[in-house]
Parts: C-alpha cells; structure tokens; sequence
C-alpha cells in the first residue's frame, strides 16, 4: 500500500549536481523543497576521508561510489539485429549513486562547449551543404544559442571556484588560454592549475608545431576560493585521485564542496535518502504531474505530492524514469517519431602512449582536471570539407593520474604478466606519459533508448535498453584526432608511441567515459524534442529534466558545465518565470 | 500595529518601573532582551535536549560526581518553572537556591550571581513566553553522598561568592561590560577554568584552561602564547560570531556554545568580551623553548605530518582560513594540555558550520590508522614547529586517551 504525504512545492528526483543547483534556487526563493536520492548521504570527512579516499582497489576496481548493477541496470545491443542483455557489471561508462552524484567521483573538467556546437545542424549544413552529412545522423541544434547560456556557464564557474586561463573576454582574445572558445564575460575565477612535467613537454611541442596550447580548465582548484554562497574550497594537492574517487580535501567543486553545506542549513529544504522514486505520477489529464512515488529501505511506498516536479537524475535514469511513468511519445526508430528516447549519444575517445628512454614524468603528480590542451581539431574549428566527417575534440596531454594499478602502460606486444612484465613495469612507469583525444558525438536514427521487452528491475519496471554503436563519421574523427595528437606527442621525442583511435564496434564493457547523453532531447520543436529551451516538458508543464538526457549529441568537451548551466538556467527561468503563473508553458509550442 | 504596541510599552514601562517582570505578557522590549540574554548565558545548551522542545529540559550532563538532568525551564505549571515567584527565580539564577533547596553548580549560578537583577527579569520575562511542555525532570540522579542537596550548604561556603557584578574604576565602559559578561552569563570559566577535586573553580588559574568532559577547553586570558593574546579583538570577534578566524576553526563543546549562544550575539557584546579577555591577566612564566627539529620524536613527527597532515594543514602548518585551522601560531596547539589536540587526532572532528561561514569542514579520525607512537611524534612537531613551542606528548598520553575515548558513551 503506498501511503500518501503532505504535499509539498517541489520534490527533486536525485540530489547529484543539478538536483543541488535547483534546490539552492528554489530554497531560496521560498518553495519547500523534498528530494528524493536513491543512494545514500554522502560527507567529505566521513565518506571520503583523506585517511582512505586514495583506495584505487575499493573505488576503482571494485566501483564503491557507483550504483550497484543488481539496484538498477540497462540492457544493451549494437542495433536492432541483436537480442539486448543485461549490463550485469559496469563497464564503458559508470553510472553515478548518492547525494553528490557524479559531482562526487567527477575529474572536474570544466569546459564549456563552442558557440557552434549549440547549432552543430544548422551550422554544419550552411558550411558544407546538406548533403555533407549521412542521411541517418539525426543532429539537431538545441533551441538556444551559446549567448543564453553564458551567464549561467559564468555562474557554475563561479560557483565552483574553476581553475583556468580565460582565452576570449568579452572578445578579446587572452595569451594563455583558448583561442576557441566563446566569449566568456570574465576571468576564470581562479588561475590555471599547475602543470607537471609531462603537459608542460607537450605543450613545448605543440607551440613548436604552431599551436596555441592551455591549461584544461580545471574543479580541481589551484588555489583556495570562497564562493558566492560563501562556502570555501582548498587547493588540489595533485594526488590523482579524482575520477571514480572522491575528494578527501574540499578541493575538487562538488555539491558537498560548493552547495550542499549552505543547502542543509535551509530549513525549507529536505533530504530522503536510500529512496528510490519509482514513477512520476500524472493527474487524469496526463498533463500535469502529481507528485512522485518512491520506495524506502523498508520496501514502504509513499506518495509524495508535488506541484513541481525537477527530475534530475543521471542520464540514463531520466529517460527510463520518462518511459516508466508514461509521459512524452516514446521514440520510434522505424517511424524516426516521438521524442523520449531519441538521440542518445555518447562520446568517442582516444590515446597515445608514448614511452621515453630519459624522461622521468613523476605521473603520481597529477589531478583529473590536469593537463595542456589543443582545441584547433574541435567542433567545426577546423574545416571537414576533405576529411568527410564532421565534429571533433580536444587534444592534450592529459593523464590525469599514476595510480599504481592502472597506470602500468607498456609498449605494444609486451609481455601482460609474470616477471618480465613486472620488469617492464618498473622500467616504464615513470618514463611513460599518455596524450589524448576528447570528441564528441552525433546523434543517429538507431541510437536509441527504449524499454526492454525482457527483463525488469528490481520494482518490476521494465529495464531501460540501449541501442547504440559508432559510425563511420565518428571513428573517421577519431582517427584523424588520433593522428593530429600523436603528431604532437612524437615531438616531444619518445623512443617508441603505441596509437589507440577508437575503433567499432562499440564495446560497452571497456571503459571509455561516462558522457552518455541524449533521450530527452531540448529543442524548439516538440515533434523532435521532449523540452523547451528551459528543460520544461513539452508535454507536462509542471515537469523539468535536468542533465546530459537534454543534449541533442554530444560536443567534444566534457559536458558538466553545460548540464550544470543548464539547470541554472532552467532554475532562473522556474523562479523568474514559471512561478508566476505555475503550470503554464514557458514556450508555446 | 508594531509602532502602537511599542508605544503601549512605554506607557507601561514608565508607569511600572523597570525592575518588574513582565506582568501581563506584553512587555516587547523585555522579552526581547530576555531572549538575547538567554541566548548569551547559553541556557538552552543544557535545558533543551537537540532536536527536543525548547528548554523542555531533560539532557543529561556528565559531571565528575554523577548525572544531573537539566530541568524544564518552560512555563508548565507542574513541570515546568510556570508556578515559580519572581524571587524564587531570581534566587535560583543568583543565589543557586530554588524551592526544592540547593542546586548543584551544574547550574552556573557561581557565575550568574554576577548578573543585575532586571536581566535575571528579563530573562524571566521571556521564559514565560516559551510553549509550555509537560516533563517531568527528576534532575538529581547523583549516587550518595553528593546526591544530598545539602552537602551544597558547605560547597557553596567554600566556592560560591555571592554578589552582583560591581564595575571596576578605571576600565573603560567597554572593559566593564565584557567583564559582566564573561565572569557573569556569559560563564566563560564554567569550562575554560580549571576545577578542583570538588568541582570549584581553581580561581587563581582563572580562565587559563581545564580539561571537561573530555575535551581542554583551552586558555583564552591575554597569554600570548597559548591565549588569545595574540588574536586581535576582530580575531576573537569573528572566531565567536562565525567559529572561524584567520587561526582557528570551533568544534567539540565550543561548537555549540557558537550555534546556540555567541553567533547570535551584537557585535558590541562580543568586543566588549574580547577587550576584557585580552586584558585579562596572562600565564605566569616564560614560554618554552620549541623543541629541537633534530630530537628523534620531531624528525619522526615530520616524516608523519608530512605523509598524513601537510595535504590539508600545509607543509608551513598554515592551514587555509575559513576551512583548515591554522597550526602555526595557534594557541590551541599550544595549549599546556594536549587532550583536545589528542583527541582530535584520533577521533576527527567537525568544525562549526554558520550562517556566514557554513562550510563547517571536517577532519578525518586518524586513531584507527596511526598508533600511539605515531600520533604522538606528529602532535609533538606541530607542538614545536613554524615558532609553535610547548611540551612533547608522550605515546603513554595518546594511549591514555585512546583508552578514555573507547570508554566514554558517545
């Protein structure tokens, strides 16, 4: 029996960045604010402390921060040939769980994505024409131009105390930085993290090869920075531990380093973890949203009624939420109709592992957001009119970590066990550095989520399935990106470099990244896109999506900045807006 | 409607005096201040159980003698304090006399016998306002023989000096106004002097330290070794305000004594009890030579600050303001008495979160990681690097504690 709650203004499904970032807007606007987390309640000091966080068994190989597999899953195919199955372990990406979500276990890379790429179809067909792209990539522009959405990147930076070098102020294009990017209304709020050995080598070469090469810009703070909620950050100690981990030393942005701190002294604000929001429920009409419903630890169901409802959980878990519940057309891949489930993208990169007979690149010292990047092969920085495919990524030296059980990198066609691979271990761990490539990726009719027809879940939900692998324009990118770093890289004068681009068919037990994105697409359009440009639901106005779900495709950067300034943005909207006359559109379709 | 109730006030005010409580309920300005004054002398931090009705009573407090439970202070007729005179609370406050007989000077009122009788009213005055709840507190759950009351007949004639605060010529206003509040409500000394064996203050060592409840509640007279001597009155107005300074970050007891008591505090106050702290008598004798930093114990305590404490503190023992407290120059570092210090090591710690600095950082518990050896060599080099200087702890110390902690109820 599911027992019913006093209603609230808004409830929040998933307490991860955006479910933290709205809840601090609509706090303090007033509203009383319940959300719900599936995972548990997580503290820097008890959670991850300094004295444990740098465990790589316990948070890498054995996955601790992440959902376990046996709560919620996906099942998987390439395409429509073959019979989905059930990802009974991570692999490709991980799927985040608890209060911080992927903020917790992030490598903090801040960037924000190009001008362009917030057009990537419009603007691709008025460069090369409309033949120039396949007839089965489905790219969309997002309804909103890099314009709108800066104030609210500038407000995520400022949040997290972002370490970089600005490369474009308000036009002017800055020494230092990157030449690419958009204008952004001022400086990083804090400077560019140190470089080590290996990025500044790279960055030596790539100036030699004539390219403007710049600090990632960086969560992982290269000094202390108190932000405008007045909570304070301390400065990366460079240990490595940053990506699958969390940070023991305030000093990677997180909700719990930037948010949640001034969040839990609200008194209009509420946690529930350990509770899992099972369905969004819709009043008669089908266009209103209830409340939600949510199983405890306890296997209690309750109702809890809303009149907002901000449902803000990882990619993933948004569109099966959507499909779970019934709300919007599910996608249609014959038809290429309905708009939950359509565009699910990923993200396509690459390496270059370069061993050196006489340089010692001490890899320990590190921080996930390191490195020295190049961001001439990115988007449509480049012209694609000979190369045949479009979009692109960074480049850079980036190894964000030396952690012992990873970081055991040897020359193509050595020995993978007994003792003269320890041998080489030894010989090559500190003289081996890895370059890499970030790209994005474009959305086609076959890469899809939909419901499986098989298997369920633990609440008898029907198992989110994914559709997906690389096409041709996608690993022709990689390739080329592969090249274009590896060029760099052989400058820095390796005795040996082993190239990895990216390669099909999609494998979705190697791990590549978590970027996944897509099936709640935002959009002008309603026939192709679940959300307006404020991530309302195009069909129940009382229901706005957060995350990577509203990407079209993917960009080649990555996307937290752009799914955290989105939510502001959607925040700023609910509050200036919405509240004004709730329930309403925003945009009329 | 404000404007007219206040005017009513006066009224009353001018027709019945100041030195009355508030007879029908309605004296605004009183109550107010009663509130701020309750807020100052920190009643609710033993009258309200956390999370339970204000000043229902019933938390226990651990003294060296037993457990008392705070009574309820709410205006319940039976329960509470409703039914009480006047006089009777007025005695209470001042003369630790209630209409049960003797309190224990669990109850401050050592110190509070120094407050004016218009804010022992007042704070009278605002205690009838609160929402009367029904809990029936049996406070005394001494063993014998201290659970007879009138064993405080003979305590009082030792320790209690009776008598209302009389302002000292020649100290400024301000001087005298931080005195009453740190020798009277405020009752700083209830934790930061040292008692003896019977539970009176040591007052020749006054507001130089003590170890309560497992914790050293540190020196804060002007010593500017390890008081506040070396903290300007902005540094102790902001440590009291927000928990954080440029050196230190609250936690243990003094974290609550933060969120319940001085951060709701006028800025006025708390300059007035950081002019009187400052000026208050320092510790006799010169400060210690800092250690050697080839002594065995120091090279050891380097090599484990280094590997388990520089990543937040810093390699100069600098810390970073508003999130890591600073080692180098702190007096709490410095204290005479490491326990704080110890136990914090081993058991972690959470600092005090506040409106204006409500990052409230924690540190790890590194008891389960590093042993007594260990930990000691580490305090030991903080102890005695960046200029700091005061005695090495022993492992035999850190083992003592470890002990006492894993015996103590959380």
């Amino acid at each position: 029996m599911t027992r019913r709650l006093p209603s609230t203004d808004a409830v929040i499904i998933g307490l991860g960045w955006t479910g933290s970032i709205l809840a601090e807007a609509l706090t303090r606007a007033g509203l009383n604010v319940v959300a719900i987390e599936r995972g548990p309640w997580r503290d820097t000091a008890t959670d991850f402390p300094t004295t444990y966080a740098q465990d790589e068994l316990r948070y890498h190989i054995r996955h601790d921060l992440f959902l376990r597999p046996r709560q919620e899953t996906f099942t998987f195919r390439h395409n429509a040939n073959e019979t989905a199955l059930p990802m009974r372990a991570w692999g490709s990406f991980m799927p985040p769980n608890g209060v911080g979500g992927g903020g917790v276990h992030w490598n903090a890379e801040t960037w924000r994505f190009l001008p362009s790429d917030f057009q990537q179809r419009s603007h691709n067909i008025e460069r090369y024409g409309k033949n120039f792209l396949p007839d089965d990539m489905t790219i969309q522009d997002w309804g909103i131009t890099y314009d709108d959405i800066e104030p609210y990147y500038d407000r995520f930076e400022y949040l997290c105390g972002t370490s970089g070098i600005a490369g474009n102020v308000k036009g002017v294009i800055k020494e230092g930085g990157n030449p690419f990017e958009g204008p952004r209304s001022r400086e990083y709020p804090t400077p560019g993290q140190k470089q080590p050995f290996g990025p500044t080598l790279f960055a030596k070469a790539a100036i030699e090869t004539g390219f403007k090469p710049f600090p990632q810009p960086s969560g992982n703070l290269s000094q202390a920075y108190t932000n405008p909620l007045g909570v304070t950050l301390g400065p990366c100690t460079y240990c490595g531990f940053c990506e699958w981990f969390g940070c023991g030393n305030y000093s990677k942005a997180s909700p719990q380093t930037t948010i949640l701190p001034v969040l839990v002294r609200r008194q209009n604000f509420q946690a529930r973890t350990q509770c899992e929001v099972v369905k969004i429920n819709l009043d008669k009409s089908g266009k209103r949203a209830t409340g939600v419903t949510y199983i405890d630890s306890n296997g209690e169901s309750w109702e809890q009624p809303a009149e907002l409802v901000l449902l803000c959980a990882f990619q993933l878990f948004n569109v099966h939420m959507l499909l779970s519940s019934g709300i919007g057309q599910p996608y249609n891949p014959s038809t290429n109709e309905g708009v939950i489930g359509r565009n699910y993208s990923y993200q396509v990169t690459s390496s270059v592992n370069a061993f050196f007979e006489d340089k010692i690149f001490n890899p320990f010292i590190s921080s996930g957001s390191i490195g020295m990047c190049v961001d001439d092969f990115n988007g449509d920085n480049f012209d694609h009119g000979e190369l045949g495919f479009i979009g692109g990524g960074y480049i850079g030296a980036v190894q964000t970590n030396g952690r012992p059980l990873q970081s055991t990198n040897l020359p193509a066609g050595s020995p993978s066990w007994g003792a003269d691979w320890k041998k080489l271990v030894k010989e090559n761990y500190l003289r081996t550095y890895q370059t890499v490539t970030h790209g994005g990726c474009c959305s086609y009719r076959d890469a899809y989520l939909d419901l499986d027809p098989t298997y369920t879940d633990a609440f008898g939900r029907k198992l989110l399935r994914i559709n997906f692998d690389f096409h041709p324009n996608e690993l022709k990118m990689s390739q080329y990106l592969t090249d274009r770093v590896a060029d760099i890289t052989q400058k820095m004068g390796p005795k040996h470099m082993d190239k990895f681009p990216r390669t099909g068919p999609y494998n979705s037990t190697i791990y590549q990244t978590t970027h996944t994105c897509g099936g709640v697409v935002m959009g002008a359009d309603p026939k192709t896109s679940a959300l307006n440009r404020y991530l309302q639901s195009w069909d129940v106005p009382n229901l706005f999506v957060t995350g990577a779900s509203a990407f079209p495709q993917n960009a080649g950067y990555n996307p937290t900045n752009t799914v955290a300034a989105l939510a502001f943005m959607a925040g700023d909207a609910i509050v200036n807006q919405y509240l004004k006359a709730p329930g309403r559109p925003l945009v009329q379709a | 409607m404000m404007r007219q109730a206040a005017c009513g006030l006066l009224l009353l005010l001018a027709t019945a005096g100041t030195a009355s409580a508030d007879p029908d309920g309605q004296s605004f300005d009183q109550i107010s201040r009663g509130r701020y004054l309750a807020a100052l002398g920190d009643c609710a931090a033993c009258h309200t159980i956390p999370g339970g009705p204000l000043y229902g009573g019933g938390r226990p407090l651990e003294t060296p003698f037993g457990t008392l439970l705070a009574p309820n202070l709410t205006p319940d007729r039976e329960t509470g304090i409703g039914a009480w005179t006047e006089e009777q609370f007025v005695a209470a406050l001042r003369d630790g006399k209630f209409p049960g007989g003797h309190l224990y000077p669990a109850m401050p009122y050592t110190y509070y016998t120094r407050m004016t009788r218009d804010d022992a009213l007042a704070i009278r005055a605002y205690l009838a306002t609160v929402e009367p709840v029904r809990n029936d507190v049996v406070a005394n759950q001494l063993p014998f023989p201290f659970g007879i009351r009138a064993s405080m007949v003979g305590w009082n004639e030792l320790f209690f000096t009776p008598g209302e605060f009389k302002p000292v010529a020649g100290k400024s206003a301000e001087w005298n106004r931080g005195a009453y509040l740190v020798e009277g409500l405020g009752h700083c000394g209830m934790c930061h002097t040292e008692k003896n064996f019977l539970g009176g203050d040591h007052t020749s060592r006054a507001l130089q330290g003590g170890v309560l409840q497992g914790w050293f509640s540190p020196n804060v007279t002007g010593d500017a070794h390890t008081g506040v001597g070396g903290w300007s009155v902005d540094d102790i107005v902001e440590y009291l305000q927000t928990g954080h300074n440029r050196i230190a970050a609250a936690t243990g007891p003094m974290s609550e004594v933060i969120t319940n008591s001085t951060s709701k505090l006028d800025h006025e106050d708390l300059a007035a009890i950081a002019t009187y702290l400052k000026d208050t008598a320092p510790q006799s004798g010169a400060a210690p030579v800092p250690l050697a930093a080839n002594d065995a114990a120091m090279r050891a305590g380097a090599a484990v600050y280094t590997d388990h404490c520089a990543a937040c503190h810093a390699a100069a023992g600098t810390g970073i303001v508003g999130l890591f407290p600073s080692l180098k120059g702190s007096s709490s570092v410095q204290s005479v008495d490491a326990t704080s210090l110890i136990r914090v090591v081993l058991e972690g710690a959470q600092s005090v979160a506040t409106d204006p600095a409500p990052t409230g950082a924690s540190m790890p518990s590194f008891g389960w990681k590093l042993n007594d050896d260990q930990i000691a060599a580490a305090i030991t080099y903080i102890r005695n690097s960046w200029g700091n200087a005061a005695s090495p702890v022993s492992a035999g110390d850190v083992g003592k504690s470890r002990k006492q902690l894993s015996q103590a109820t959380p």
